[in-house]
C-alpha cells in the first residue's frame, strides 16, 4: 500500500465498497451479522479512521478522542428533542458542533508537542466529561443521559411520521431483508446501510486525504516538525485542520450512535472510550488505510463477544475434558471473559504494542513479505 | 478568615496525595524519561495493600453460640478474630492500627511491583517512541486495575483508620477563633505530616547521599554519567522501585480518606498529569509545589461564596473544571511550567 500509485487506491477502494455492503452476508458465519454490531463496526470504524489522520498520519496521540463523539451524541439527541426524529439535521449539527469543539480544543492542545499535547488532551476530555456528568446537567442530563421524551416540542415532527428514528420515513431499525444461507441468518438493516455510506465516504475522504499534498505534509510533520519549521513553514495550520478533520469524524460517528440508538450519556466520554479507539487503531496499523476499519470491527467484535461468555458457556466448551481439569480450566479463564473483558483488552493492548507496533495490517505485510521473499528465492533457483 | 483558613487546610490532604503522586511520576520521568502512565495504579495498589492486610488481619474463627440466636432464630454465630484469640489486647490493637502497619507491607510490595515492571517491561522502551511508552504503560494500568477488581470487586471498601485519630482537632480555639469554626479531622492532619515526611526523605535522599549524587547526575546527562562507568540502569531501576512506593505510600495512607476502589488510580493519576505539567515537567519542586497549590486551589472552588460568585458570571460547579482551566493557562502562558526548565520533552 506504500507505493502511491492510482490504480491501487481504487482497487483498496472497491475492495472496501464491497466488503462494507456484503458485510452482514459475509459476518454471518461468525454470528455478527445482527443490526447492533454492524452498526457499531461501522460508527466505530469511522471514528477510527478519523483519529488516525490525527494519530497515524501526524503523529499527534490524542487521548481525548471520545470527548468529540460525546458532544456528537448529545448535539444530535438534542436535535431529536427540538426538530424531528429525522437524521439529516441531526447528523449535521453534530459534526458542526464537534468541529467548533475541536477548533478551540485543538488550538490550544497544538501549541505543546509530545507527550504534553496527550496530556492537554486527555485533560480536556476529562474536563468535558466533568462538565457533561455534572455541570452542565440542564443540558446533558447528567448522570442519567440525555434521551427524548413526549413532551419534547419537536417542532417538525409530522402527524404521522415514525416515532424512531428516520430518514424521510425510513426507519433506522427497520430489517428490510433476511436472508438464510447455509443455515446462518444474514440481516440487512436499514441503519446499517446508512452507517455504511458515511462509513465509504469517510474512508473515500481519508484515502484523498492520504494522497494529497495536505496528507503528504501531515506526514512530513510525523517524521520531522523541527525540519519543517527550519524551513520556514508553519506547521500549526496543518496540525490544527489535522485535528479537527479528525474531531469532526468523531462527531459525525457520536451523531450517527445517536441515530442509531436515541441516546447520549457522559460515559461515552470518559478516558476508557478514549483509549479504546487508541486501541483500535494501533491493532489495526497506526497509518494505514484499512487498519483503524479492521481494529475497530475486531475490537468491537471480541467485544460483543467475549463479554456474552460467561461460566456456563465456558463449561460447555470445556466438557470434553475430563473432570477436574474442566473445573480447573474454566477457573483461569473466567476472569477474561464476561465482566472482565476490559482485562484481556488491557493485555491485548499491551501485547500489540509490545510485540505488533505495526498492527495487524503491519503484520499481514510483514507475514506476506516474508512469504513472497520465499517464493522469488525459489523461483530464482528454478 | 477562619473560612479561608478551613479551605486551605481542606486542601491540603488530597493536595498531599497530589503532590506524591505527581513526585513519583517526575522521579521517573526524570530519570528514565519515560511517562507513567500505569502510576496511578500503583497508588490503588498502595491503597489494596492496606485493605488485604485490613482483611487479613480481620479473620476470625466462627463459634457457635449455645445459649443466644440471632433475630432469625438461628444459633447465633459469634466471630472471634484470630488476632485477638491469639495475643488478647495487642491483637485487637495490631488490627485498629492495620492501616498505619500496611506501610511496612507496602515497601516492600511496591519495590518488588516497581523492579518487576521496570526490569519486565519499561527497560524494552527506553529507545521506542513516547507514544509506545505511553501506550504500553495505559495497557498495564487497565491490566493492574481490572485484576485488582477481579478480586476485590467493584465496590469501594472501607478502611477505617485508627480508633485514636478518629476524629476531629479543633484548629480554630488555637488560634483564637471561635469554637468549630476550623475543625479539622485528625487522620487528615496525619496524612499531610506524613506526606511532608515522605517528601523530605525523598529530597533529603537525593541530596545528601552518594547513590542520590548519582541519580541527580543521571537525571541531567545520563550519557556522561554511562561513561564514567557507573551503571546507570541499575541505580535507575532503583528509583523506579522508590517512585512505586512513594505512590503506594501514598494510597496505603490514603484509604481511611476515601474508600479505595479500583479506578481510584485513574482519577487521580489523570490530575497528577496535570499537577507534573502545571509544576514543570522533571522539576522535583515544582511537582510538590503544583500538587499542593493545586489542591488548595480545587478546595478553594468548592466553598460556597467562590461558587456563587462563578455562577452569577455563568460558570457553575467551577470546582469540577478549575484545575484543567488552571493547567491551561499555566500551558498557554508559562509553557515550562512553574519550576521548569524550558524544552523539556519538546519534540
Amino acid at each position: 500500500m506504500t507505493s502511491a500509485s492510482k490504480t491501487n487506491d481504487t482497487a483498496l477502494f472497491l475492495f472496501f465498497i464491497f466488503m462494507v455492503i456484503a458485510g452482514p452476508i459475509l459476518l454471518a458465519p461468525i454470528g455478527a451479522s445482527y443490526p447492533d454490531l454492524l452498526q457499531k463496526f461501522a460508527i466505530f470504524g469511522i471514528f477510527a479512521i478519523g483519529f488516525n489522520i490525527l494519530f497515524g498520519l501526524t503523529g499527534y496521540l490524542s487521548f481525548g478522542h471520545a470527548a468529540f463523539l460525546g458532544v456528537g451524541s448529545y448535539a444530535a439527541v438534542w436535535m431529536f428533542k427540538l426538530l424531528s426524529y429525522n437524521v439529516l439535521p441531526a447528523l449535521v449539527l453534530s459534526v458542526v458542533v464537534a468541529g467548533l469543539f475541536s477548533v478551540v480544543i485543538g488550538y490550544i492542545s497544538l501549541r505543546r508537542s509530545g507527550i504534553y499535547f496527550s496530556i492537554l488532551t486527555l485533560a480536556f476530555a476529562q474536563m468535558m466529561f466533568n462538565i457533561a456528568y455534572s455541570v452542565a446537567t440542564p443540558i446533558t442530563n447528567g448522570e442519567t443521559g440525555l434521551q427524548i421524551y413526549n413532551d419534547d416540542p419537536q417542532w417538525l415532527q409530522g402527524a404521522d411520521s415514525p416515532l424512531t428514528t428516520n430518514l424521510f420515513g425510513l426507519k433506522m431499525n427497520d430489517v428490510f431483508w433476511r436472508p438464510e444461507y447455509l443455515g446462518f441468518e444474514a440481516q440487512f438493516n436499514v441503519g446499517y446501510y446508512f452507517c455504511a455510506i458515511f462509513l465509504i465516504i469517510a474512508f473515500y475522504v481519508a484515502l484523498r486525504i492520504n494522497r494529497s499534498p495536505f496528507g503528504m505534509m501531515l506526514r512530513a510533520i510525523k517524521t520531522n516538525q523541527n525540519r519543517l519549521n527550519y524551513t520556514g513553514i508553519s506547521t500549526r495550520p496543518y496540525t490544527l485542520a489535522a485535528f479537527v478533520i479528525s474531531g469532526m469524524y468523531a462527531g459525525l460517528a457520536g451523531g450517527l450512535w445517536a441515530c442509531m440508538d436515541p441516546l447520549a450519556g457522559a460515559e461515552r466520554m470518559q478516558w476508557t472510550a478514549s483509549g479504546e479507539v487508541v486501541l483500535m487503531t494501533i491493532l489495526g496499523g497506526a497509518g494505514t488505510m484499512l487498519g483503524p476499519v479492521l481494529g475497530a470491527g475486531f475490537i468491537k467484535y471480541f467485544e460483543a463477544i467475549f463479554s456474552k461468555i460467561n461460566d456456563q458457556v465456558l463449561h460447555s466448551v470445556f466438557s470434553f475434558m475430563p473432570e477436574g481439569a474442566d473445573n480447573f480450566i474454566v477457573a483461569i479463564v473466567h476472569p477474561f471473559v464476561g465482566k472482565g473483558w476490559h482485562l484481556t483488552l488491557g493485555l491485548l493492548f499491551m501485547v500489540i504494542v509490545i510485540f505488533l507496533p505495526g498492527g495487524l495490517i503491519g503484520g499481514l505485510t510483514r507475514l506476506g513479505r516474508l512469504f513472497r521473499r520465499g517464493q522469488s528465492d525459489s523461483a530464482g533457483r528454478r | 478568615m477562619d473560612a479561608v483558613l478551613l479551605q486551605i487546610l481542606n486542601g491540603l490532604d488530597k493536595g498531599s496525595a497530589y503532590a506524591l503522586i505527581a513526585l513519583g511520576l517526575t522521579l521517573i520521568f526524570g530519570t528514565l524519561g519515560v511517562v507513567n502512565f500505569a502510576h496511578g495504579a500503583l497508588f490503588m495498589i498502595g491503597a489494596f495493600c492496606a485493605v488485604t492486610l485490613n482483611k487479613v488481619f480481620a479473620l476470625s474463627s466462627v463459634a457457635i453460640d449455645p445459649v443466644k440466636t440471632d433475630f432469625l432464630g438461628n444459633p447465633l454465630k459469634v466471630k472471634t478474630p484470630y488476632l485477638e484469640k491469639w495475643f488478647g489486647d495487642f491483637g485487637s490493637l495490631l488490627m485498629d492500627w492495620s492501616v498505619p502497619l500496611a506501610i511496612l507491607v507496602s515497601i516492600p510490595v511496591m519495590l518488588l511491583i516497581g523492579f518487576v515492571m521496570e526490569r519486565g517491561l519499561i527497560r524494552h522502551f527506553y529507545k521506542r517512541p513516547h507514544a509506545d511508552q505511553i501506550l504500553v504503560t495505559f495497557g498495564l494500568a487497565i491490566v493492574l486495575q481490572e485484576i485488582v477488581k477481579a478480586f476485590y470487586g467493584a465496590n469501594p471498601i472501607q478502611t477505617p483508620a485508627p480508633a485514636a485519630f478518629v476524629g476531629t482537632l479543633d484548629i480554630g480555639v488555637m488560634l483564637g477563633f471561635a469554637q468549630n469554626a476550623i475543625s479539622y479531622p485528625y487522620w487528615r492532619l496525619v496524612y499531610f505530616c506524613f506526606a511532608c515526611l515522605v517528601i523530605f526523605c525523598v529530597f533529603a535522599f537525593l541530596q545528601f547521599t552518594t547513590f542520590g549524587m548519582v541519580v541527580r547526575a543521571g537525571m541531567a546527562d545520563r550519557e556522561t554519567v554511562g561513561l564514567l562507568g557507573i551503571n546507570i540502569n541499575k541505580k535507575f531501576t532503583i528509583m523506579f522501585g522508590l517512585a512505586a512506593c512513594v505512590a503506594g505510600m501514598a494510597g496505603v495512607m490514603y484509604t481511611p480518606i476515601n474508600s479505595p476502589n479500583y479506578h481510584m488510580g485513574m482519577d487521580f493519576l489523570v490530575l497528577s498529569f496535570v499537577v507534573v505539567v502545571v509544576g514543570g515537567m522533571g522539576s522535583l519542586p515544582g511537582a510538590v509545589l503544583a500538587g499542593f497549590l493545586l489542591g488548595i486551589l480545587e478546595s478553594f472552588a468548592s466553598m460556597n461564596e467562590v461558587k456563587q460568585f462563578f455562577e452569577s458570571i455563568y460558570l457553575p460547579s467551577i470546582d469540577q473544571v478549575i484545575i484543567y482551566l488552571v493547567a491551561v493557562i499555566v500551558l498557554l502562558v508559562r509553557p515550562r511550567g512553574l519550576m521548569g526548565r524550558k524544552g523539556v520533552m519538546e519534540e
